[in-house]
């Protein structure tokens, strides 16, 4: 079904690597978001950055907007129920009160995110009062159990697929701690056993209840109260579970954020250290170039998928070829076959491992050591117990002594050299910013590195370096153009927001496109400020004197295109010696040379290549004859 | 072609303390060869030895001196021939003397081009360097190099000097040493000259770029720090990966005797609707559709072209921020080089002020660049400095890319501490890994560095044009092992791990390692609590053990499948293995259970009953790829509850998940995922 045309003729055994960019369909997962929305939620505010608050019910679905619309840009086949409890009306396949399931047209309950429904959730709030309502579900005096009825529904919708290659999982967002804090008694006890249970049945079914809490900072959410039970923590687990209370709404929302997704693996690996000792790993793609989803072939009439058939055609005999043919090299004027056994053989390199070869301190990996991106590793006790021992003594030494280890990693697409980075856990308010671990950098061979910087080496003059001042200028410089606070993966990729700005917009039939602002963009302000300006001029007159503006004008017309700018003007002037109509009339235009013909096709900026004839019938074409 | 072509004389140091050497030296230069037979096969190269017994070359036969200098073979276009040259060199019998090789090397090309072909005459020097050069007749050493250096510069030619030391070419004196690399140095100096020191055979297979790849530059224009501010900078690749090479796909169905057969293999591609095979659509009546969830946006290239991101060519400075927040793990591809125009002074001054600036006080330059008109994106990137200590070489900035917020997954991750005390190693255990990362050393000080990229080629590529030249002799041939010195690339030194094999064991006995015995039944237990696609394989075997083993305990063969555990008996007869019959016979009976359970049900009493059959069945028919058994069955009892007022066994069993077998669990089936799973539902009365 999707084919790139571009990638037809790429070779079978390019990178295999390259599908785990892309999640696929076999590990996908299915989400139910069970979002309170009791009063509660509408009355508890957090202060966001700009003196606004902001209610936790916004907070809640702003986090589920957001997740959509990663999960469309990350081509997933994740399907997602958006459910809210504790609410004046109610839609759900059981009838329960209080549970209202949020869906669009053309869409199933548990299904993939449509452009509408990310349209509609985004605007959710400006109506849920008027269509769906808010109040408490659990009151004293009524039997009702809006959290049971909650749990009910969610587990119902995730009863498609088989748990055996889907992930379940709920995401239950609230802000209180004690869901049955306005009952007393046997009923309390009652409803909260009913509950417990329910929970429990679901979890018995392979679903997963996760908990992401909303809480204020003078309000702590007290998690022992009711809902450890209910996700089954305990102990360790529990002081684990409990993120650091924000300060910032911004922190909440990342720390919500984070653990939305699910940590997926890429590979296991047996990392051999040396004598026999191996421990074992898991890998995982923190790092990837989200790309935009590859191009589906429709049928223009009918906007019905195409399916693309490769066939094989030998080009002597025109019969089919099966696809495991023979590969050949053309060398000394002859074919040298290789059969796939063969090039699979050679490329063999202790397959799958990953082997220490030893260690180096950090200032022998420079910063050209790159060809891709880097892969996380993170031990694992499941087959080998004392794993994670030994990677965290070597990590504490590693990040000790500024070392890295080199490694071989016989990966079958291509055995490589790779320089295992530790890093160490690094937390800010909005929770973890670099998990502990290391990192997986692909080295290059020699054959990768070219050395560039030789090729112009002066032959006589000596390349200038630049002298203190100079320097001392250049530093004033930086200092005043300073990113504080530079994150490095600050910036939306421009072109991937557009891309699906585009197609939600075309989905949804809608004339205008939303701007889509590049972030990517420099300051312009920030940099003619008088300050900044005033930098930049000195900076200029210690490098170039006083002749910058000539430098950058001699340098703009370089010889190449003075050259063709004087024979553009050559042939201008040229042009002019000839009564072209007449000659055209006349048909005299075979007489004259090739040279002379394209006197009027540059004066008249045509393309001048091709044949002789070609150049005549363009001309004959321009002039309208 | 031909005006692209390169000229390389290799001089070859021969004498007896470079014979450990030859071997790489000889692997190196026919890899030269045969990449050039394959890529540039325009290309021209000669053969200068030294240090031989005899001496044959042009200027000695001129004007005298020049001995113990062969030239093994004139400069002409690469053929077979040469691969197998430089394949057996002749070992030497006296100490070279490079300069005199160099001269020699320089005449052959001055006499063959004269002064055409500059920049594209190369020489490549291999030598320990060890001995002394004749002392000339005027002047010292030095200025007979000066004099070298000068013509080598009006003729454009090009040298590299892959100088050999450590283990390879034993000991010398180091004052002679350190009087040669001088000498050679001022050749890097003053000309386009490379000096490579190697000590590891394997750094020696990687110290010369054995394809000639013509550098192309990304971008020429302005490197813009403000609107006011713009240094004229050229940006090439510093790293690209060196594929495979893409072979071509050999068709062998022309007759032996059609000499003309070209044996190539065409592609043909053909674009039908899904659901009607049978007809092609042709590429005018194709329009491209994109993703969006689930849907597919048609959306012709014209329309698209008018809509999509379109940035203008530029490259411009976003601001500079400290390096340590630009984690060396977030570089995202290979690596660019920013060089200042060549020639113009005031670029190279700006770019070096800023490298030098930056470099001291530890900030990188956060840059945006798109590097064509029409490129459909843009790139944010590092750009880190590279201060050159050659004074030959201007400062230029390496490029790193860096990623957006949507190529970074926040995985979260346990912190180390919050692991159980058994997880944590304890002092002795700390220490023992010091010392291991310690010792275990590919830096030794003192010592070249082991394994450096810059000096290490890839061993997949060498096996394959090693096989390849092979094949070319003997089509038959098999993939030879991997040979003694690429094994170092993939393999721990022997060698070090002896060095250190007291730390090793002492690691090694710190730390206990087990394999987890509960695995087998934790891992069994996880599959019905969270089962992944791995573990299913798994599970394959687990199964089809157990009735096994059942089978063994009770002793007594199943034959049909009874009332009291219809489950079981099923399993033991599937997996009877004594005739192929059995299978079958099992899913008859089976089916025919089921149909009697639910027909006999009242008011449901036999449903539970009759779903852990079907279960059982299905399982069964997955494992026995007998997927559309069960789907046919599943449909035509659903169909039967329906016509005898049945249906409530069908809504029970679509709370209980039971699907039909879709594709992805059996590929036999004909049924795809959303199928399977609505096929229950669908049946059951909505509830809106």
């Amino acid at each position: 079904m999707e084919l790139d045309p571009d990638d037809l003729f790429r070779d079978d055994e390019d990178d295999p690597d390259n599908e785990l960019y892309q999640e696929r369909e076999s590990t996908k997962e299915l989400v139910v978001y069970l979002v309170d929305a009791s009063p509660k939620m509408f009355s508890n505010t957090t202060p966001a950055g700009d003196g606004e608050e902001e209610t936790h019910f916004h907070v809640a679905v702003s986090c589920i907007s957001e997740s959509l619309r990663k999960q469309i840009i990350n081509a997933s086949y994740d399907e997602v129920a958006i459910c809210f409890f504790n609410t004046r009306e109610k839609r759900n396949l059981q009838d329960l009160n209080g549970v209202y399931v949020f869906n669009v047209a053309e869409r199933d309950y548990l299904d993939r995110p449509t452009a509408r429904l990310i349209k509609e959730i985004g605007n959710v709030e400006e109506s849920f009062m008027s269509k769906i309502g808010s109040q408490y579900g659990i009151t004293s005096g009524s039997r009702e159990n809006s959290l049971y009825n909650a749990l009910w529904v969610a587990q119902a919708l995730l009863r498609k697929g088989s748990t055996r290659t889907v992930d379940k999982r709920v995401l239950l967002f609230t802000n209180e701690d004690d869901p049955f804090g306005s009952i007393k008694g046997i009923t309390k006890t009652d409803m909260m056993r009913t509950t417990l249970q329910r929970a429990k049945d679901a979890q018995d079914l392979g679903i997963s209840i996760e908990l992401l809490p909303l809480c204020r900072p003078d309000d702590d959410f007290n998690v022992s109260t009711f809902y450890s039970d209910l996700v089954g923590l305990s102990g360790d687990e529990l002081a684990q579970f409990m993120p650091t209370v924000g300060e910032k709404l911004e922190d909440m929302k990342d720390q919500l954020r984070k653990r939305m997704y699910k940590k997926r693996i890429v590979r296991k690996i047996t990392f051999s250290i040396a004598n026999g000792i191996s421990i074992q790993l898991s890998s995982y793609a923190l790092i990837r170039p989200t790309l935009p989803g590859a191009i589906t072939w429709l049928d223009s009439v009918s906007n019905r998928r195409l399916k693309a058939e490769r066939s094989f055609v030998c080009a002597d005999t025109g019969a089919l070829v099966q696809e495991s043919v023979k590969r050949c090299q053309p060398y000394k004027n002859e074919n040298i076959k290789f059969s796939v056994e063969e090039l699979s053989e050679i490329k063999k390199f202790s397959t799958g491992q990953l082997r220490l070869l030893g260690f180096k301190p950090l200032n022998c990996l420079k910063e050209f050591h790159n060809l891709r991106p880097s892969t996380f590793v993170f031990p694992s006790d499941q087959e080998l117990i004392g794993s994670t021992c030994v990677f965290i003594a070597l990590h504490k030494s590693m990040l000790r002594l500024k070392r890295f280890a080199v490694a071989f990693y016989g990966s079958p697409s291509r055995p490589q050299l790779v320089a295992l980075v530790a890093q160490e856990e690094i937390i800010s308010a909005g929770g973890q910013v670099e998990p502990p671990g290391m990192h997986m950098i692909y080295l290059p061979y020699s054959d990768d590195i070219r050395h560039t910087e030789e090729l112009h080496k002066g032959s006589n003059v000596a390349a200038p370096h630049a002298s203190d001042d100079q320097i001392r200028q250049a530093a004033n410089l930086i200092n005043r153009l300073d990113l504080k606070d530079f994150s490095v993966f600050q910036f939306a990729n421009p072109a991937l927001q557009r891309h699906y700005a585009v197609l939600q917009a075309l989905a949804l039939d809608e004339d205008d496109i939303p701007e889509i602002k590049d972030e990517t963009l420099p300051d312009e302000e920030g940099m003619s400020r008088p300050g900044v300006v005033k930098v930049i001029e000195e900076f200029k007159l210690s490098v170039y004197g006083d002749n910058y503006d000539e430098e950058s004008a001699v340098g703009n017309a370089s010889e190449t295109t003075k050259k063709r700018k004087a024979a553009v003007e050559n042939a201008v002037k040229e042009n002019a010696n000839y009564d072209w109509a007449d000659l055209a009339d006349n048909g005299k235009l075979k007489d004259l040379t090739v040279v002379q013909l394209k006197y009027y096709l540059i004066a008249n900026n045509l393309p001048v290549t091709g044949k002789k004839e070609a150049l005549i019938s363009r001309i004959l074409t321009h002039m309208g004859k | 072609m031909a005006r692209n072509k390169d000229a390389t004389v290799l001089l070859i140091d021969v004498g007896p303390s470079m014979h450990r050497a030859l071997p790489q030296i000889e692997k190196l230069c026919s890899m030269l060869v045969e990449k050039k037979l394959i890529y540039s096969k325009y290309d021209e190269v000669g053969v200068v030895l030294f240090g031989t017994e005899g001496t044959e070359n042009d200027l000695t036969r001129e004007v005298g001196g020049y001995d113990h200098i062969v030239v093994l073979q004139n400069i002409k276009v690469v053929d077979e021939h040469l691969v197998e040259t430089v394949q057996q060199l002749p070992r030497g019998t006296h100490n070279g003397d490079f300069l005199d090789a160099v001269i020699v090397g320089m005449d052959m090309l001055i006499k063959k081009y004269g002064e055409t072909n500059k920049g594209k005459k190369r020489l490549c020097l291999f030598t320990n360097a060890h001995f002394p050069t004749k002392p000339p007749q005027e002047g010292t050493r030095e200025d007979q190099v000066i004099t070298i250096s000068g013509h080598m510069n009006t003729q454009g030619m090009r040298m590299e000097s892959i100088v050999i030391r450590g283990e390879l070419t034993g000991e010398a004196k180091k004052s002679i040493m350190d009087e040669n690399d001088h000498l050679l140095d001022i050749f890097s100096k003053r000309t386009c000259a490379k000096l490579v020191h190697v000590e590891s055979p394997i750094s020696l297979l990687g110290a010369l770029k054995t394809r000639k790849i013509s550098p192309v530059t990304i971008f020429r224009g302005d490197l813009e720090l403000s609107p006011k501010l713009k240094i004229l900078v050229w940006v090439y690749k510093k790293t690209s990966e060196e594929k495979f090479p893409t072979l071509k796909k050999y068709s062998d169905k022309a007759p032996p005797t059609d000499k003309f057969a070209t044996h190539e293999v065409e592609v043909d591609i053909q674009y039908k609707i899904a659901e009607d095979p049978s007809n092609v659509v042709p590429p005018e009546e194709r329009i491209k559709g994109y993703r969006y969830g689930p849907q597919v946006i048609p959306i012709s290239s014209a329309e698209w072209d008018a809509v999509k991101f379109k940035p203008e060519k530029s490259v411009k400075l976003l601001g500079f921020a400290d390096a340590q927040n630009i984690m060396r793990h977030y570089y995202m591809k290979d690596v660019n080089i920013f060089i200042a125009e060549p020639g113009n002074k005031g670029s190279i001054l700006a770019v070096s002020a800023l490298a030098r600036a930056m470099k001291d006080k530890n900030k990188v330059a956060i840059v945006r660049c798109v590097w064509r008109q029409g490129q459909a994106n843009v790139v944010v990137g590092a750009l880190t400095p590279n201060v050159s200590d050659n004074d030959n070489i201007p400062d230029s900035f390496y490029f790193n890319v860096l990623p957006f917020t949507e190529d970074v997954r926040e995985f979260q991750f346990p912190s180390f501490n919050n692991f159980p005390a058994s997880w944590q190693p304890n002092e002795l255990q700390q220490e023992a890994a010091d010392d291991f990362v310690r010792m275990f050393d590919l830096a030794p000080s003192g010592k070249q560095e082991v394994l450096p990229p810059d000096l290490t080629p890839n061993p997949v590529l060498e096996r394959f044009y090693r096989y390849l030249e092979l094949k070319s002799r003997d089509p038959d041939t098999a993939v030879p092992p991997i040979d003694e010195t690429l094994r170092k690339i993939s393999e721990p030194d022997k060698e070090l791990i002896a060095e250190n094999k007291s730390v090793i064991d002492a690691f090694r006995s710190c730390f206990e390692l087990k394999e987890n015995p509960k695995l087998k039944k934790s891992s069994r237990r996880l599959l019905k609590e969270k089962p992944s696609v791995s573990d299913y394989r798994e599970d394959h075997m687990d199964i089809s053990d157990q009735p096994n083993s059942n089978e063994h305990t009770s002793g007594i063969k199943v034959t049909k499948i009874g009332d009291s555990a219809p489950v079981q008996d099923f399993e033991a007869m599937m997996s009877r293995r004594d005739s192929p019959e059995w299978v079958g016979k099992a899913i008859k009976d089976m089916k025919n259970k089921i149909h009697d359970l639910v027909e006999d049900s009242h008011e449901g009493d036999n449903y539970p009953k009759a779903l852990e059959c079907l279960v059982a069945l299905r399982k069964g028919c997955i494992l026995e790829q007998e997927p559309n058994q069960f789907n046919d069955f599943l449909r035509s009892l659903c169909k039967f509850c329906q016509e005898k007022y049945l249906s409530s066994f069908c809504e029970f069993l679509a709370t209980k998940e039971l699907t039909l077998i879709p594709k992805t669990e059996a590929i036999d089936s004909e049924v795809t995922d959303a199928e399977a799973r609505s096929f229950l539902i669908k049946s059951e009365p909505k509830l809106e």
